[in-house]
């Protein structure tokens, strides 16, 4: 991958640059797309530009969570603990600025990460001194301890109603307020994009590489002179760090924060950001963040058993990609330049007819039995799929039952299709391979 | 005068030095009361039947486990009962009877890993692995040493057995310790594979101490300078393989009986 960068030892200074975008085109591309998105028609409202501000928070939340998690094989229950009190100590630091501290508001973020950094050093050097399930089991005692103290101490927590805090009463720079979203917006786009590239670069470091290390085999890396240890000690304090910073980015752009942020549930979600990404990739949990961000808002909008069909893709992604959704599109990386390729993308196209059927025939179901089970008050007459059904009736029941049993079997049909064209290119990528000489 | 000089002197030539060294899992001693000198830059070679205790002691002398009582003297220091990654950092590296790499690593990687502590590299998060000269420089080494520079992007975890044992030794030595052990580095290798290995361990042990354990005894009198024989715990003989090959009690306890 390195080989074609090594060209051009005359490189002028144009020349040096162009290298340099090249070598950094990934990052270069994110920034662009991160300046342009709140203007793109669609996401240009406020609505969708307060999503993407929660989706940059929860991006960096879950990278946080899967230096841990993917990196080093560090199961964490309570990684919202680090999110939280970062996010205490943000509005804290952002009441000081209310009362007169003379620091900008898009500086806030920093005090997050100090206090994330602190308490993950504080908690970090109890929980690391093991690994794996009393790890695990570690975090979430000291989930629930953290949740339990913020009501006990409400002068510093708030309780339920949490801290508040004025965004907008603070110096200026450059003129900005930052009342309105699309300010926000870019204080967290620019905080999320510093926050990932530096968890990449610490990957990149001695200690990042040993991480992987102790994920792989702890005891390897104990005989080739390292104490796991120490490496799960340095690693969960970064992580606390970059999940406090996530905080700071909340408390900023809430201007609030209360007992949830502390809260089991939010360690739970951000579990299940990183597994839907995919733990496997670097970018896998930025895609897992924006995955279930997006479905938490706008399914929510559809159906109120918006959290049902989310454990069901939860589950669906567990038990058939493993790898998540990251790990699924980096699965087609050897195949992408074959000729079968688009064969491949066509029986893909064929088999999405009976799966998009047998879906419909599920939720139909779903819709049904919940409408019956949790809101009898709201009657059986419901409108499914800019449909009319009466769910009193036999009828909609039978069709719904017949499509998800038709769609399956059908779908599952199609699969030894999807599995030969599967076959064909990577034979044909693996003959590519051998033609251009590359042996073992 | 001149005895205690001769004393100072042998000790500097040990590399290792074992005292009435025992251990016992529960109430079962499993080493009892092994000393043993291993000189520096010899290859030193541990047989002995099954169950003997050789892998235990290899695990006393890295540090895996610690022994019951007894001194264990690396370079003249004390390292009886210390964190194998601390033993490690005094000079002494091993390997695993069952292979013990990182898996999910390339094998470039598993090698780089292997010798960041060595070059002082230790915890640090302020540079890019990729920018450290000479750990790569060291890396690209080994894998020549180890003929893997080919499969340098391969997982570890998918190359073959004989593969994955020459990346295990290459783990062992690439950190430049000057006590290398290696636990049985043929065991399951075909007699092509095997002669490779013993190939590579000739050459990697140049100018260190070998310490090793093997059942292999065309690779064992090859290779030793010295052999130690281990029976119930105990070394009943130590000394160069004609003389152990003669040796009564090393016949009837363990050559004339495997």
């Amino acid at each position: 991958m390195n080989g074609s960068q090594t060209a051009a030892p005359a490189a002028t200074l144009v020349g040096a640059r162009m290298g340099l975008i090249q070598k950094y085109k990934f990052w270069f591309a994110a920034a662009v797309v991160l300046l342009i998105l709140p203007y793109i028609p669609g996401l240009n409202g406020d609505f969708s530009r307060s999503l993407l501000s929660q989706m940059g928070i929860s991006a960096v939340f879950a990278l946080s969570f899967n230096l841990l998690l993917g990196q080093t094989g560090l199961l964490s229950f309570g990684h919202a603990v680090y999110f939280g009190l970062g996010g205490y100590a943000a509005i804290h630091f952002m009441r000081a600025i209310n009362a007169g501290l003379p620091i900008p508001i898009p500086f806030v973020p920093l005090a997050g990460a100090a206090g994330g950094l602190l308490i993950g050093v504080l908690f970090g050097s109890v929980t690391t001194k093991k690994a794996k399930i009393v790890f695990a089991l570690i975090t979430l005692g000291i989930a629930e301890l953290v949740y339990a103290a913020t009501f006990m101490l409400p002068g510093l927590f708030g309780g339920e109603e949490g801290i508040t805090a004025s965004r907008t009463r603070g110096p200026s720079i450059f003129g900005l307020d930052f009342g309105s979203q699309i300010q926000v917006y870019y204080i967290i786009a620019f905080w999320a994009f510093v926050s990932a590239a530096l968890m990449y670069a610490f990957m990149r470091t001695p200690v990042g590489r040993m991480c992987n290390a102790v994920r792989d085999n702890p005891e390897r890396a104990e005989f080739v002179g390292y104490n796991p240890q120490r490496v799960r000690f340095i690693v969960f304090s970064v992580a606390g760090m970059f999940a406090g910073l996530a905080g700071g980015l909340h408390a900023i752009n809430y201007e609030i924060v209360a007992a949830d942020a502390v809260g089991v549930l939010r360690s739970g979600s951000v579990l299940v950001a990183a597994y839907i990404g995919g733990i496997g990739h670097f970018i896998g949990p930025i895609v897992g963040a924006i995955t279930l961000t997006w479905l938490q808002v706008s399914l929510s909008d559809y159906t109120s058993a918006w959290l049902l069909y989310l454990g069901l893709f939860f589950m669906a992604i567990i038990l058939f990609a493993p790898g998540g959704l990251s790990g699924l599109i980096m699965m087609h990386a050897p195949i992408v330049r074959t000729k079968v390729f688009w064969e491949v993308l066509k029986t893909y196209a064929v088999a999405l007819v009976p799966a998009v059927i047998m879906v419909v025939g599920a939720a139909l179901l779903i819709e049904m039995n919940y409408r019956l089970s949790t809101q009898p008050e709201l009657g059986t007459r419901m409108k499914l799929f800019r449909v009319n059904v009466d769910a009193a009736t036999p009828w909609p029941w039978v069709a719904a039952t017949l499509l998800l049993v038709a769609g399956f079997y059908v779908f599952r049909k199609t699969w030894p299709y999807v599995a030969a064209a599967w076959n064909r290119a990577i034979e044909e990528a693996n003959a590519g391979k051998s033609d251009m000489g590359e042996r073992r | 005068m001149t005895s205690a000089s001769a004393q100072v002197n042998e000790q500097r030539q040990s590399a290792l030095k074992l005292r009435d060294v025992h251990k016992s899992f529960g109430k079962t001693p499993i080493i009892r009361g092994v000393s043993l000198d291993i000189h520096r830059g010899e290859r030193h070679a541990i047989i002995g039947p099954n169950g003997a205790g050789k892998s235990t002691l290899f695990n006393l002398i890295s540090g895996r486990f610690q022994p019951t009582r007894g001194s264990i003297r690396l370079n003249d220091e004390e390292i009886a009962g210390i964190p194998s990654y601390q033993i490690n950092r005094r000079g002494l590296s091993r390997s695993f009877q069952v292979t013990n790499i990182f898996p999910r690593l390339s094998v470039y990687e598993n090698i780089r890993c292997s010798v960041l502590w060595s070059l002082g590299h230790k915890y640090s998060f302020w540079r890019s692995a990729d920018k450290l000269r000479d750990a790569n420089a060291l890396t690209e080494r080994t894998l020549e040493q180890i003929k893997m520079t080919a499969r340098r992007n391969a997982l570890a975890g998918v190359l073959t057995y004989a593969e994955q044992r020459a990346l295990e030794i290459g783990i062992t030595i690439a950190s430049g310790a000057d006590v290398i052990m290696l636990d049985e580095p043929t065991a399951g290798m075909s007699h092509s594979e095997a002669d490779n290995a013993v190939e590579l361990i000739r050459s990697v042990s140049k100018g260190r101490t070998l310490v090793m354990v093997e059942h292999d005894m065309g690779v064992v009198f090859g290779l030793a300078d010295r052999i130690s024989v281990l029976v119930y715990g105990e070394i009943i003989a130590t000394d160069i393989p004609s003389r152990i090959k003669q040796n009564k009690a090393v016949q009837t306890a363990y050559l004339g009986t495997e």
